[in-house]
């Protein structure tokens, strides 16, 4: 086992030293895999053999060594293996930050979301294959494959070291905290067996955005999402009772919040709101940040819960908005303003029979003391849903009102 | 997200089938393997023996009940399954268009998502 502050230090660095070794040799794809080789061998030898004076010294020397070894053994590239090897041997790492750099290129749009979250958790959080594979239930080889794929994709794409400009970086940006935002719900809804491995997740998503918001401390939107991490993982404790039954927020237990996060996250989402843009991981964070300022459920401010939602209905129009603005709205005049807005999603094939459409029209028919209705379905969401922890929360709430 | 593809097969439409059609089934199975593995989707494949040689299992007042031939009384019975994991349920139908069971009339190619798993997955 890797100690934890060698395995903390080496996510830091694999970022760095990966940016390191592309500028220098300009190919993605080999200079990856020689980073990945340089981790392993010193999460293996620096617990042994103690720290190295220069720990990104030797990280990057160790990893110029396996590409030129894998430029090397590349018959078809041995034209290219004299220059390489002339090449005089890397010194300090040059001072630039490539963080950034690398998850745009890891966000390339030639890849599936699947192969950018694997991408980015190797390439810039550090991660190794196995523990990618791990944190997703797959096999090592799956995962592997998958790592691979991408690369070449991005190869063939013509995927350059170089940041994006203009509308192509902002574009890029979305999609980066797009998939910061994935990694995060992986983790943070996990519900099943290895639970810790997908914890780890929701703290690799967030330590990613931290490095991004360190980058770009004025992009509301980065700040926004950071807010909106911090904010959810809050409440995580209180999420699930000990035999790991979801908890909904109505009934948590507020005192087994996380302050500390709080107080961090409410400060980020006031600081984005300040920006200049508005953007939806904004408005969400301000309504996590909304049900973090209610000492109770019962004094949860839901007229200001519904207005943020009417903003990220106009901003970022989406079903799944306009599903939780219906509970806001029940809330504020009553389970029958909050099922007449649901009919409106009736139509909307992206929603018809989706479990969560169906367990809120539950939830508000049960408010509204229609036993039957709620009864039903309670039970249609709970056979709709893939979430065993879900699953069992809808039938208790059907067990509930059958008795 | 992981889906589970099960082949529904009927022996008598596989026995009716003419050398070059089995062998095709055969190659195109073998080309789906090759490409859901190089995409990095593939986690496990299996197929199993004839339903004939399936022995149903029953414990009554305690006492095990073995008995051969499938469960079902149907013509169908599952002949194996792929488990894959990937973007969506869109992509695993998209999967499940290029195994070529699915072109031939009488057998049948189901798509489900997993909801739980637990077990080895490094084997």
């Amino acid at each position: 086992m890797t100690p934890p502050a060698v395995v903390d230090l080496l996510r830091e660095l694999a970022p760095q030293v990966l940016g390191a070794l592309v500028r220098r040799h300009d190919r993605f794809e080999g200079c990856e895999d020689a980073v990945q080789e340089a981790v392993l061998a010193a999460a293996v030898q620096w617990p042994v053999e103690g720290l190295p004076a220069n720990p990104r010294g030797w990280l990057l020397t160790v990893a110029s060594r396996r590409f030129v070894d894998q430029v090397r053994s590349d018959h078809a590239r041995r034209a290219r293996e004299a220059a390489v090897a002339a090449e005089v041997p890397p010194g300090e790492v040059p001072d630039t930050d490539d963080t950034l750099v690398l998850l745009f290129l890891c966000c390339h749009p030639a890849l599936t979301e699947a192969s950018r979250i694997a991408l980015t958790l190797r390439a810039v959080g550090g991660l190794t294959t196995a523990e990618i594979a791990r944190a997703f239930l797959v096999p090592e080889a799956t995962m592997a494959a998958r790592i691979s794929r991408a690369k070449q994709r991005v190869r063939a794409a013509g995927g350059s070291f170089g940041p994006p400009v203009g509308e192509e970086r902002v574009e890029r940006l979305r999609a980066v905290l797009h998939v910061l935002y994935l990694i995060f719900n992986e983790g943070y809804t996990a519900s099943s067996g290895r639970e810790l491995h997908r914890a780890d997740l929701a703290r690799e998503a967030i330590r990613l955005t931290r490095a991004v918001h360190a980058r770009l401390p004025a992009d509301s939107e980065v700040t926004g999402l950071l807010a909106l991490m911090l904010l959810t993982q809050a409440r995580q404790a209180a999420r699930t009772t000990a035999t790991g039954d979801l908890v909904p927020l109505a009934e948590q237990d507020r005192a087994q919040w996380d302050r500390e996060l709080i107080e961090e996250g409410v400060l980020l989402a006031k600081a984005s709101l300040a920006g200049p843009a508005l953007g939806p991981y904004q408005v969400q964070a301000a309504v996590a940040a909304t049900h973090a300022d209610a000492a109770s459920a019962g004094e949860t401010d839901w007229a200001q819960v519904h207005a943020l939602y009417l903003v990220l209905e106009r901003i970022a129009p989406n079903p799944v908005v306009t599903l939780n603005r219906a509970i806001a709205l029940a809330e504020v005049r009553g389970p029958a303003a909050g099922l007449a807005l649901l009919s409106t999603l009736d139509g909307d094939g992206r929603l018809a029979e989706h479990h969560r459409l169906l367990s809120v029209r539950a939830h508000l028919l049960e408010k509204a003391g229609d036993v039957a209705g709620a009864l039903a379905n309670y039970r249609r969401a709970a056979k709709a849903t893939a979430s065993i922890a879900e699953q069992r929360y809808l039938e208790s709430r059907a067990a509930r009102l059958k008795a | 997200m992981k889906f589970l593809i099960s082949m529904h097969i009927n022996p008598a439409v596989l026995d009716a089938l003419t050398d070059e059609e089995r062998a095709a089934l055969g190659a195109g199975h073998g080309e789906f393997i090759e490409e859901v593995k190089r995409s990095g989707e593939l986690i496990a494949m299996q197929a199993l023996v004839d339903p004939s040689q399936a022995a149903v299992v029953s414990v009554r007042d305690g006492r095990p009940v073995v008995t051969d031939g499938p469960f079902l009384e149907a013509k169908e019975h599952l002949g194996g399954f792929y488990l894959v994991d990937c973007e969506d349920k869109a992509r695993a139908v998209e999967l499940a268009t290029r195994i070529p069971d699915a072109a031939i009339e009488g057998l049948g190619v189901e798509v489900r998502q997993v909801m739980f798993a637990d077990g080895q997955l490094e084997a």
